[in-house]
């Protein structure tokens, strides 16, 4: 599971994605902390956070695009599928790869905090409430678009379906507002990952929110766990 | 408890993609140090059975026996016995040999001393020259070795390779074959190629197949035997056809005299008596002289288009 991870990561850095990832992410936040902290006298990270959810879904497709994708067509995936490793293990290895260059990018907001710690005192445990759940939402990003991933040989189709996946995800709420059927509006807006990300920038580390990102997580690991298997019997 | 498993066992394996029977019911066995060919027209079934017995793929019905561990139900452990190279080498082109072979040992979870295990396989293919070099920019050869190497790595009993010369130069596929040849010392060895002279100049037994079913299964130098059945003996004799085929009809345990072209001749022979010694007294007595006498009538070439031209009837 290591040895996966570690050339995953790898990968990202050996092409050119990793770099242009990053300097995208650092690039949009920065931009967003200059207009929405520095320039408006805030200490509250709020706005910032709240902009950076689209670039996330933008840029998450970008990150995950290849990982089964490229196996499946430069047929690497022999190697894999061929060594004493589990399934789970090389779904494992291959989110975790994912998860950790999506945490580089995260690491900047530290950055932004002491940068903000200078003229104000953030408040921090708001702070961590917040990256903890910007790490949750992008962890089950992470493990939706690489089950879209999972499902073709084309990197393309891969990145666009997870973007619009990712859109759909992202408009879920605004949808459920304006859908008058009672039950699908709640089913919706409890699905939503806006909602529950809510929590998180309130303060609030909710259990519910916890468990419903870990739970998509899960769901979807799965489904890519059985993609791969039921490739064998096909 | 258990008893001396056979190195490899394939057992009544049967793969259908949709209605199409891909396999059916393939057995055959390895012995431990075998080098084992498995030969066979594009699209026979080599390489799905190669999937499968790798555990890349399921069979649909039936077993493989890895060392006696079975592939489907102790994956892992079966997975560890075997070093595969699949036809195409599954190289990641963005890395450097080295770091790409470090990965295969991490994924394998080898637990030998890693830098000098890695030179060692990297010597015995030959690839020491390249090793910082990036995979995308190696030439065919060298990602070939570079994939054997991978294989090789962990010192797997089991090696299991799918048509490794396949697009090398001349000298290349010299130069693997040579390599298979040593390798077969230490490992067990299943190869698989269309090209009948490479099989029958590295493998110790063929196993033909065509169409998804085993057509043939024998020692390399008894196989056109074991195809035709009957011993078979290729002659050249100087002298009139009738007086020929009378002369040799008249040996006993000759079954079958059929002449061909020019002076040369075929005789078939109940399997297990020699009739040479009779049919050179025969035809001597007779004054027709032998100018060239060979056993086995039919050459490996022949018995194999005889085998897989038969199959598509």
């Amino acid at each position: 599971m290591t040895a996966i991870m570690k050339r995953e990561l790898g990968s990202y850095f050996n092409s050119a994605i990793g770099y242009i990832v990053l300097a995208v992410f650092y690039f949009f936040s920065g931009m967003f902390f200059y207009l929405y902290c520095l320039l408006s006298n805030t200490a509250s990270m709020n706005y910032l956070f709240l902009s950076m959810l689209m670039i996330v879904m933008l840029i998450i497709p970008i990150i995950t695009m290849r990982s089964f994708s490229e196996e499946k067509r430069q047929k690497t995936d022999q190697a894999l599928l061929t060594a004493p490793v589990s399934l789970t293990e090389i779904v494992m290895g291959k989110f975790l790869g994912a998860f950790l260059l999506y945490c580089m990018c995260n690491a900047i907001y530290i950055l932004y905090a002491i940068i903000l710690s200078f003229y104000a005192s953030p408040d921090w445990p708001v702070l961590m409430s917040t990256m903890l759940g910007m790490l949750l939402m992008g962890a089950a990003l992470i493990a939706i678009d690489m089950f879209i991933s999972a499902l073709t040989e084309s990197q393309i189709i891969a990145a666009v379906i997870s973007i619009g996946v990712g859109l759909l995800i992202y408009m879920l709420d605004s949808i459920s507002g304006v859908i008058n059927v009672e039950w699908i509006s709640d089913i919706l807006h409890n699905i939503s990952f806006d909602a529950h990300f809510t929590n998180f920038i309130n303060g609030i580390i909710n259990l519910t929110s916890v468990v419903f990102f870990l739970s998509v997580i899960a769901v979807f690991l799965f489904l890519c766990v059985r993609v791969f298997e039921k490739r064998r019997w096909s | 408890m258990i008893e001396q498993a056979k190195m490899i066992e394939v057992r009544n394996v049967t793969k259908r993609y949709g209605s199409v029977k891909a396999l059916d019911d393939v057995s055959f066995t390895a012995d431990s140090g075998e080098v084992l060919g498995l030969l066979g027209p594009n699209g026979a079934g080599k390489s799905t059975t190669m999937n499968i017995m790798t555990g890349y793929l399921s069979a649909g019905e039936g077993t493989v026996l890895i060392e006696g561990v079975d592939i489907l139900e102790h994956p892992r452990e079966a997975k560890a016995k075997i070093g595969y190279l699949p036809e195409i080498p599954p190289l990641y082109p963005d890395m450097t040999v080295r770091k790409y072979l470090e990965f295969i040992f991490e994924l394998k979870k080898v637990r030998l001393p890693k830098k000098e295990h890695i030179d060692e396989v990297m010597e015995v293919v030959k690839i020491s020259d390249v090793e910082s070099r990036v995979i995308r920019n190696l030439s065919k050869g060298y990602r070939q070795r570079v994939g054997l190497a991978a294989a090789l790595l962990g010192n797997p009993p089991v090696l299991i390779l799918d048509e490794p010369t396949v697009g090398l130069d001349p000298k290349q596929i010299i130069d693997i074959r040579k390599l298979i040849k040593s390798l077969g010392k230490k490992h067990t060895i299943i190869f698989s190629s269309h090209v009948l002279s490479e099989v029958s100049a590295v493998c110790d037994r063929i196993v033909m197949i065509n169409n998804g079913k085993i057509v043939a299964d024998a020692a390399t130098d008894k196989l056109s035997e074991a195809i035709s059945g009957d011993g078979m003996l290729a002659l050249e004799v100087d002298g009139a056809t009738n007086a020929v085929r009378d002369a040799i009809g008249s040996v006993e345990g000759v079954k079958r005299v059929t002449k061909g072209a020019g002076m040369s001749y075929t005789v078939e022979y109940e399997s297990g008596t020699d009739v040479r010694r009779g049919i050179f007294n025969a035809l001597a007595k007779a004054n027709c002289p032998i100018l060239m006498m060979r056993q086995g009538g039919l050459t490996l070439e022949e018995s194999f288009l005889k085998l897989t031209e038969g199959g598509e009837d």
